[in-house]
């Protein structure tokens, strides 16, 4: 049912009201720096507010049905259509994205990286966000495709202008990577346009996915299908990113500013997740029992070898990075389990590792600005140094090995849990080894953390840094990182916050695989 | 109370957030601990009223018989229907209708998936309550011990801070109603174990040993995880109650409560210090002395006994213990008794003793609950708890007075400057040897007829395990004495007795270890001192009857003889002890003479070289040559592949270019080769690197799959 009266526009609010303040940006001259804050966070915030609205008008009794829609016509010629809607599956997705990218910018407020220019830096932040929210909500594939590709260019430029000392070989293998799989994924698109019929033979040729996901490739030829799959598997698989396709992501997480890095692992990584979950696994069921037992496989390889890779850093903020590629991983074990407590632990370990990576390359970003290194070896004494800074460290490091009563927990232990028994088709004995190895993962992960803290963290200063005055957490910090906190806290102490939203959406998804 | 138990953790919960934010605020920290002591206090109460109310319930149903089922509905707040009524139904059945009150179980929806709810909530029955007591009053009594043996420290507001988040983890943890929810306490425990151990980071061998403790933990915790999701699967359901009344209708198969069981274990090792992943905690005595007895003796480490304990039915009827004569559980801890009690000798740190001392008695429990005696075990842990942690706070007081150190060279002839810390500690080791008449006498003597009688048939060695540790422990404790408090002093200064806050705390937990054992007296005592009323107390109250009497467990009569022997081996431990430390009697500096005795001196010194093979050989390996190897894999092999294919794909451009394009214009190969080329000069304006190669290697690659797409749709 299409949205009447303002809830028409909540959603293409959402979307576009960063976009709009880029464009006021673009008129107002770049030396009026403070008035180029103030219409970024105004702008992001106007995004936020209605989302808040979308929030508390959101009919809670039917999570499963797409609300705040719009359908409009829009390339008539391909039939591609302006869709657009939330339901529980893209609500905590949308909310993330719209409260992480106003923490960005009041963070940025005192901290625009290096060569400046915060008129660029700050639309840049804003076209991004109008790409992710718009990719949350789109139910259209080409429209999916669009924003999923906006998201692109602001983060290739702000790792290759504003980044580190190697930020144009990480920008550029950061572009190139996630370009090939969309390549893939659009061809996949494509096909999914001429090879969708209905029962009685006619060709769908349309991009709503909400038709291709009742269609489910009914009459599809089961290879056909797994090549189709392969298509988006690359597109969303590089973007996740999955081993052996993550080796973009710890370039491009060390070399990006510091926004860019928590706007990269807070929001981007999940548009690959997302997209498994809302387009992959409903439009081509069966051939995502074929794939699953190898993304499972690249999951648990994932979730060692990233947990492996941290092991043997000495920079802090490679460390963090290379971490995502584990906490990945048990996002992706849980879809690859096809079932109905996977997914919904999936989603909210996007949520989690989006809330806790994100804190956790706030603070990086924190401690480089005030050490000028994250050379682990010559940090230490953070707790002495900057209290403050060292226990919310602590306690983001707590979250992010999994520690119950904090949200990691709740995306991995479940996500464990449903490789015990995925759905039907799948080879209980295959995932129950799965099983044992994401287990074993989470000892990986508390040594990597804890010896991450207890280098940086315990101890005294080092000599180098001992006569340093550092500055401990300033307000615009605390601004930006005490919701990350909160929500932490929140969703680990109560994690029905999310999983009632996505349960009945995910049950929908999931009843194509009889679990 | 009974419905309203989530208060008991959330105090303290609740105190901890307040000392952390606003902790400061009160004498800037100094006074800090009022907060602690007083929320404490409260929590001490309020279990006190609950375990009241439950003897008070238990006695209805005692007298009732089965009306008190109607009395005594299962509250549920959220849908997890257990069947209070259904069970009644199997044991009319049965036909022998245990008189025990049901647990009050009180829960929320915690989170849903699939349609169904999961819940968290209170399971309050005599088992936890009992827990609830310990706890509660241990942690007061540590409270306030530590106003003075912490005050003055650099992070006197994070200590209590933790000794309250603490305190509530513990008690989250033993009200669980739902194995989902003891996961959650469980590690949450041991959080805040890793905080106070790591208390004073500022020297690494403190955070070392934080790191060691949690990471152990962590590797049992794999064992928690899996078999908690073996359980879950096996029952349906999280909920505690269901599944152990789901055992004792042999509703769950024995491979699933085998497996189950068995992955457990790995749990109970890592947290309740179990050979072989009880490294962890004689290095846990780096924190603060008070922490120790709390956390490291008293409370948490007796998690893994409790869970053994919470869920005995699926331990019970996955190890067999109704039929067989040795199993794992009642090997691990009768093995570990004996191998801590031996390493106990060896230590000079008097806080290590007293750690390899709860390692071996923590053994003890799981020996009991392996051989069937539920009631002992539980018995012990609460013994265990009054006279251990008199035991720690002693060792604290001792240092308070000898310039901080707990190295027992440095200490002796203690016994006429603090007499009180003196006779306090000497009763508790008297307990804990098991000399009669005091509270680890009674548990100790249960322990081992529940080993000679076992169950169907008897468990000969653990028998065996248990009478050996039982010399041992006397015989340990003995030279521990003996150094600390006789001979001359040896260290610097003059000692002096501890001030109150530290010598009240020791005398209520002796009289603790004294008189302990009247919680479970066993009748013949009971009757012959006149209180016949008293006996079996635990055993009336906490005993899960209803989910084991199906299962055929069955509580072992009590002994003369056992008791006799028992005491025999406590005394004769002590009196060999005696002759060899006042006497000079025995083989003195044998391991200087003799090289054998010399080797098997090194070989204990050494702790069984387990902490070589742990930290030198497996951690070693994964942190450098496994870590570093597959970061190299990462660089040179899969970038490699990345690089080279595009070094490969640039050439081709080239090729194509230069001979194709140029030579005959071919429309996808043209598209193919421009498209790589031109991206590679487009590259090389702002990149002075092989990364063109990317590009033309992926658009090339983009060119060729489009192809090979085409083609097969």
């Amino acid at each position: 049912m299409q949205a009447t009266g303002f809830d028409a526009w909540a959603v293409s609010l959402v979307v576009f009201l960063p976009l709009l303040g880029a464009l006021v940006m673009l008129a107002v001259p770049s030396k009026e720096e403070e008035t180029h804050k103030l219409i970024a966070l105004v702008s992001s915030l106007g995004a936020l507010a209605a989302g808040i609205y979308i929030l508390v008008q959101f009919d809670y009794d039917n999570t499963s049905e797409l609300q705040f829609l719009v359908d409009k016509s829009w390339i008539d010629v391909i039939n591609s259509r302006f869709i657009v809607g939330v339901d529980g599956l893209s609500l905590p997705m949308l909310i993330l994205s719209l409260v992480v990218v106003p923490l960005c910018i009041v963070y940025s407020w005192q901290h625009i990286p290096e060569p400046g220019n915060p008129k660029a830096f700050l639309m840049l932040i804003l076209v991004l966000a109008t790409g992710m929210n718009g990719t949350f909500v789109s139910h259209d594939l080409i429209l999916f495709f669009v924003f999923f590709e906006i998201v692109l260019l602001p983060m290739y430029f702000m790792i290759g202008v504003w980044g580190g000392p190697e930020r144009k070989y990480a920008s550029l293998k950061f572009f190139l990577f996630t370009l090939f799989g969309s390549a893939l994924m659009i061809l996949s698109f494509l096909a999914l346009f001429f090879v969708a019929e209905d029962p009685s033979g006619t060709a769908l040729n349309t991009f709503d996915m909400r038709a291709l996901s009742q269609w489910a490739g009914a009459g599809l030829s089961l290879t056909t299908a797994v090549v189709i799959f392969g298509g988006m598997f690359m597109g969303f698989g590089i973007k996740v990113p999955m081993f052996p396709f993550h080796t973009w992501l710890p370039d491009a997480h060390t070399q990006a500013p510091t926004v860019g890095s928590v706007i990269l692992a807070a929001v981007l990584l999940k548009l690959g997740t997302y997209g498994f979950i809302r387009i992959a696994l409903p439009i081509l069921p069966r051939a995502a029992e074929q794939w699953a037992p190898w993304i499972g496989l690249l999951a648990v390889i994932g979730i060692i070898y990233g947990a492996l890779g941290c092991l043997a850093q000495t920079d802090m903020k490679r460390l963090i990075a290379f971490s995502s590629v584990a906490h990945m991983g048990y996002v992706m074990l849980g879809i690859s389990t096809l079932t109905t407590l996977g997914i919904n632990a999936a989603v909210f370990g996007m949520v989690a590792h989006g809330l806790i990576t994100g804190i956790l390359f706030f603070v990086a970003g924190s401690v480089k600005e005030r050490y000028h290194t994250l050379e682990i070896a010559r940090l230490g004494g953070l707790l002495k140094a900057a209290p403050r800074m060292g226990w919310i460290l602590g306690f983001a490091t707590m979250a992010s090995l999994g520690l119950p009563g904090l949200a990691g927990f709740w995306g991995e232990f479940p996500a464990i849990l449903a490789a015990y028994q995925p759905a039907p088709a799948l080879s209980e004995e295959l995932f129950r080894v799965y099983m044992v190895i994401a287990a074993l993962g989470t000892v990986l992960a508390a040594g990597y953390l804890l010896w991450l803290y207890q280098r940086t963290a315990f101890g005294e200063p080092t000599e180098e840094f001992a006569d340093l005055e550092i500055a401990d957490v300033n307000q615009y910090e605390w601004l930006a990182w005490t919701p990350f906190l909160l929500a932490i806290l929140a969703f680990g102490v109560y994690p029905n916050l999310i999983f009632s939203l996505t349960d009945d959406t995910v049950g929908n998804i999931v009843s194509a695989f009889g679990g | 109370m009974l419905e309203n138990a989530y208060l008991i953790p959330l105090l303290p919960a609740l105190s901890f957030v307040f000392i952390l934010l606003f902790g400061k605020r009160f004498k800037g920290g100094d006074a800090v601990h009022w907060i602690g002591i007083g929320v404490v206090g409260v929590v001490w109460v309020l279990s006190l009223v609950l375990g009241a109310q439950w003897i008070d319930r238990s006695e209805d149903a005692l007298s009732g018989g089965g009306s008190s089922y109607e009395e005594s509905l299962v509250v549920v707040v959220g849908s997890s229907g257990t069947g209070a009524g259904v069970l009644l139904g199997t044991e009319a059945g049965e036909g022998a209708p245990a008189p025990i009150a049901e647990p009050v179980i009180s829960q929320i929806t915690w989170f849903q998936s699939g349609g169904v709810e999961h819940s968290v909530g209170t399971y309050v029955d005599g088992l936890a309550a009992l827990l609830l007591v310990v706890v509660s009053t241990v942690s007061l009594l540590v409270h306030i011990y530590s106003t003075e043996y912490v005050r003055g420290d650099v992070r006197y507001v994070h200590y209590y801070a933790f000794l309250s988040l603490f305190t509530a983890s513990m008690l989250f943890f033993v009200l669980s109603s739902s194995i989902l929810q003891m996961i959650v306490g469980w590690e949450l425990v041991g959080l805040c174990s890793f905080a106070l151990i790591g208390h004073w980071w500022e020297d690494s061998a403190n955070s070392s040993a934080a790191l060691k403790a949690f990471l152990t933990n962590r590797v049992g915790d794999i064992g928690l995880l899996v078999g908690m999701i073996i359980l879950f699967f096996g029952a349906g359901t999280f909920d505690i109650f269901q599944i152990n009344d789901m055992v004792a209708r042999g509703e769950i198969s024995h491979l699933v409560l085998l497996m189950a069981s068995l992955s457990l274990i790995a749990a109970v090792m890592s947290k309740s210090g179990q050979f072989p992943l009880h490294t962890w905690l004689p290095d846990a005595m780096a924190g603060p002395t008070p922490v120790s007895a709390l956390i490291h003796a008293a409370t948490m480490v007796v998690a893994g006994v409790y869970m053994i304990a919470r869920l005995y039915p699926v331990f019970y009827e996955g190890f067999a213990i109704n039929t067989s004569s040795i199993n794992l559980l009642s090997f691990i801890g009768g093995f570990t008794a004996l191998m801590a009690a031996g390493l106990a000798f060896f230590q000079w740190d008097i806080k290590k003793v007293l750690a390899y001392s709860t390692v071996s008695q923590l053994g003890y429990m799981v020996m009991a609950l392996g051989v069937g005696a539920w009631t002992a075990a539980v018995f012990h842990l609460f013994t265990h708890a009054l006279f251990k942690a008199c035991l720690f706070l002693g060792a604290g007081s001792v240092s308070h007075a000898s310039h901080h150190t707990f190295d027992m060279r440095k200490m002796g002839g203690l016994k006429k400057h603090m007499p009180v810390t003196f006779w306090t500690f000497a009763i508790a080791s008297l307990a804990l040897a098991g000399i009669f008449p005091l509270a680890g006498f009674w548990s100790k003597d249960e322990i081992l007829i529940g080993a000679w009688t076992g169950q169907q048939s008897g468990y000969p060695l653990m028998l065996f395990f248990g009478a050996a540790v039982a010399a041992l422990t006397a015989a340990y404790m003995t030279r521990v004495i003996y150094y600390t408090f006789f001979g001359e002093y040896r260290g610097h200064g003059t000692p002096h007795e501890s001030p109150k806050a530290i010598t009240v705390p020791l005398v209520i937990l002796a009289g603790g270890a004294v008189l302990g054992g009247l919680a479970n007296l066993p009748s013949p005592a009971a009757d012959a001192i006149g209180l016949g009323g008293i006996a079996h107390r635990i055993e009336t109250y906490a005993e899960p009857v209803n989910f084991l009497a199906p299962l055929g467990l069955t509580v072992a009569a009590p002994s003369l003889a056992m008791a006799l022997i028992g005491l025999g081996l406590a005394l004769s431990g002590i009196g060999v002890t005696y002759l060899y430390f006042w006497k000079g009697m025995g083989p003195q500096g044998l391991s200087e003479r003799n090289k054998y005795a010399r080797a098997g001196r090194t070989f204990f010194e050494n702790k069984y070289y387990l902490d070589y093979l742990y930290n030198d050989i497996i951690v070693a390996s994964i942190k450098w040559p496994i870590a570093k190897a597959t970061y190299w894999f990462n660089q040179n092999v899969i970038d490699k592949v990345v690089d080279s294919v595009g070094e490969g794909a640039r050439d081709g451009g080239q090729f194509v270019y230069r001979y194709i394009d140029q030579a005959v214009v071919d429309g996808t190969v043209n598209a193919t080769g421009t498209a790589a080329n031109a991206s590679g000069e487009s590259l090389r304006v702002i990149q002075s690197g092989k990364v063109q190669d990317y590009g033309a290697l992926l658009f090339g690659a983009v060119g060729v799959l489009a192809i090979i797409f085409v083609i097969v749709i």
